[in-house]
Order: structure tokens, then sequence, then C-alpha cells
């Protein structure tokens, strides 16, 4: 079997996703922390184009893009599908995922401050309740008993995202506006695969806090 | 398959929407094509995609699928004719990254180039657009489209944009062909094929669209 290497960054919630896929599947590999202040040439070699983490190195060759690499895993190692199967339900699996990808108010909010953050926390709201409502509906996880790669790509929401509202004194995804979506994030995180793989909350607070500080500055 | 209703909601002027036409046309699926306004939305496209309330949509046998490239995806699963993605998995994800590559950087070119100030910005757009562009002769190489001898998922997600060239060209003051010969040359090889040339609008039309609607859209920002 041709060698696996994860190139990924601690906090950084691509990389996340690309090590609980790996799990679901018990593939091994290789996790090889990135400083991104002092990039490795393997990295530079092996994403030229973006220059980012995740990058995914199967034998020799990479794969980058967090989503991508996601649909390779699934390719690739078939046992534990986190797609279905009828092409139909993948199509609507995949509209999901694209719609957390083109929601443009998670950057907003990312940037934003006073009445931008605002604004753009409005906005956010609105985007999540309709994922909420159409996207995960009456089911326990978007893959229904159990979570698919829908549910990886918003599982930043549970901690990730939860650790920059409190960064940020702004917070969105509460059980009082989004009951169903909160719940969901809850289960999510407290899965062991995922709860095994993440940073401790604390640590995630902080590195929040330090990024939004150094956002301000700049 | 042969009873199969297929619909797909488009807009003439649309590069995304053209992708799903190529796709459908490769495969020789009959489908029916109906026009939809932007500024008037019809009860079908606000029914059939709630969530964007934008174009384009398939809707086969009455289930609506959103989002061009994932239209693509399903309209490769569902009619294995003259495939569009490879079988190989790490072949898949690369013309899946280059496909993404177009809809990060090319997609949004328009806007950067055509509608900010002229000036700085407007040179620095330009120059990222032939940057990414000449990206895109690298990956095609030597071969005659990005999916080999055939089309295929990257060929399909890039060259629509080609009718908008013109535009740009003429707007920005620029000539891409003078900077990307090669890339020029496989927009021309792919038009010689029924399925595109059918598929893309005049890139006169085109000029003249956007000539005509930049007031509308200054005030509405709608983006085609």
């Amino acid at each position: 079997m041709a060698e696996v290497k994860l190139y990924g960054f601690w906090p950084s919630l691509f990389s996340h996703r690309i090590i609980w896929a790996l799990k679901l599947k018990g593939v091994e590999y290789e996790y090889i922390e990135e400083d991104l202040s002092n990039k490795s040439e393997s990295l530079l070699k092996y994403n030229p184009v973006y220059k980012k983490i995740p990058v995914l190195v199967h034998g020799d060759k990479p794969i980058a893009e967090s989503l991508i690499i996601l649909e390779y895993i699934e390719e690739t190692w078939p046992e534990n599908p986190l797609l279905p199967k009828d092409p139909y339900e993948r199509a609507m699996a995949r509209f999901w995922i694209q719609y957390g990808a083109n929601t443009g108010a998670f950057s907003s909010f990312y940037r934003g401050s006073g009445e931008e953050l605002e604004k753009a926390a409005t906005e956010l709201l609105e985007s999540l309740k309709i994922l909420e409502q159409q996207g995960l509906g009456d089911k326990k996880f978007f893959g229904g008993e159990s979570i698919n790669l829908v549910d990886i790509s918003y599982g930043a929401l549970g901690y990730w995202f939860a650790a920059l509202e409190e960064a940020k004194g702004v917070k969105v995804l509460e059980p009082r506006t989004l009951p169903r979506l909160h719940a969901w994030a809850k289960n999510f995180v407290e899965l062991p695969v995922v709860k095994e793989n993440i940073p401790a909350y604390d640590k995630m607070l902080a590195y929040a806090t330090d990024s939004m500080k150094m956002l301000a500055r700049n | 398959m042969d009873n199969d209703q297929v619909t797909l909601l488009g807009f003439w002027a649309s590069p995304v929407a053209m992708r799903v036409r190529i796709a459908l046309a490769e495969k020789g699926v009959r489908f029916e094509y109906k026009e939809q306004s932007m500024r008037n939305k019809s009860a079908l496209l606000l029914e059939m995609n709630p969530v964007h309330k934008k174009i384009p949509v398939l809707i086969h046998n009455g289930k609506p699928i959103c989002e061009s490239l994932v239209i693509v995806q399903y309209i490769d699963e569902m009619w294995n004719q003259s495939p569009l993605l490879p079988s190989d998995p790490y072949e898949r994800a690369r013309s899946m990254f280059w496909a993404d590559f177009v809809d990060q950087k090319i997609y949004d070119m328009k806007r950067k180039m055509m509608w900010t100030a002229r000036g700085e910005e407007q040179e620095a757009a330009k120059k990222d657009f032939i940057d990414c562009l000449k990206l895109l002769e690298v990956e095609l190489g030597a071969k005659p489209y990005f999916g080999g001898e055939t089309l295929g998922y990257v060929d399909v997600a890039l060259v629509p944009f080609y009718c908008w060239f013109h535009a740009y060209e003429t707007i920005a003051n620029f000539s891409i062909e003078a900077k990307c010969p090669k890339l020029i040359g496989w927009c021309k090889r792919c038009m010689q094929k029924e399925s595109v040339s059918k598929s893309l609008a005049g890139p006169h039309k085109m000029y003249n669209y956007e000539e005509d609607t930049s007031a509308f859209r200054a005030s509405t920002m709608l983006l085609v």
C-alpha cells in the first residue's frame, strides 16, 4: 500500500476535516505539521498553485483543496461510505457541501468588526437557518443516523466556530435561534473520531483570540 | 432512459449554464431548455432552486439539481457515454481541482476586470487573469483537451468563458491571444465541436449585453 501523508496545521479546520475522514476509513497516514510562516519545500512543491494546507500525498501524488481531498478519500477507500450511493442523493450532498463553501458570510464574520460584524452575523444566521431547515431537516446528522461528508464539511461549527464566536463576543449558532443545527453541532463534536482529533477548546479559543488581535492590527 | 424528462433552466449569457448544455450535448441527452429572466424570476425557478434562486437548474424527472459543477458531475454519473471525469481517483481529483480553480479564479475575474475602476486596480486584475490562464496552459500541456483526446470535465468548466473574452479584451483593452496563444488555440479547437459551438453565445452578443446591462448592474449588483 502506498504511503499516505497529510500536510496540515494544528488549528486549521480544513486540516481537521481530512483527519476525521482518514480515521473513519481506517487509513494509516503520516501527519506533517506545517509552519505557515515558514512553509516547507515539500508543501510548495506539492501545492504550487495555492501554497496552502491541507495537502494529501498518496504515493507521490499530491491532492490539494480539502473538499477535493475528501472526495478522493471517499473514492480511494470505499469502506464505510461517506456519500450516498444514489446519484441524486449524492448531488444533494454535494449541493449542501458547496452551500457552506460559498457562504461568504463566514468570511465576513471572521474579518468583520463593529457594524460590519453585526451585518455579517445577521447574514450568517439567515444562511444557517436555510441549512438547518432544508439541509438538515429532522435528521440527526446530514448523513442520517451516521455522519457523512456533509457533516464533516460543517464540522467546524461545533468547536472552531464556537471559539471564534467567543473571541469576537458575538453568538450566531444558539439553541434559541438554530435549535436543530446547534444540537447537531453538539452531537458532532461528541463523536469519538472528532473529539479525539481536535485541539482542546481552550487552545482553539487562544488561537482565535490571537488571530483576531492580528486582524485588528492589520 | 428514453422516458427521461430532462429540463434545463438557464440564461443565455451565463457561462455556468453553458457548462450544463455542453455536458448534455456531449452525452447526446435530449432536453428541454427554458430561458429564464434574471430580473423577473419565474415561479418554476423559485420552486426548483428556493435556496439560491439562480440558474442553472437541471430538472430530471421532476427532481431539481443546482450548482453547475454539481449538475455536471450528476450528468456524468447518470449517463455513462462520453465520460467527462476520468475513472482513476487521482485523475478525477486533478480534474476537480482545475475546475474548482476556474470557479475560484476565473469566474470572479469579470467583476474585477470590468466593473472596477480603471487604472491600477484594473491592471492588477488583468495581470492576475493572464497569470491564471497561463497556469491552465501548463495544465493543458501538449494534450488537445484538458480531458486528453476528448472533452473532459475541465474543458466543460472553462470553455464557456471563451465567449466573454472579446468583451473582456474590448472593455479592459488587452489581447488575451497575444499573451496566451496556446489557450486560445484550445478554445478554437473546442469550438469545432458542435456540443460547444451550439452552447456558447456569440462574443459580440456578449459584448453588447455587457454594455447594455452595465448601468443596471451597477445599481443592483446583479451578477451573471
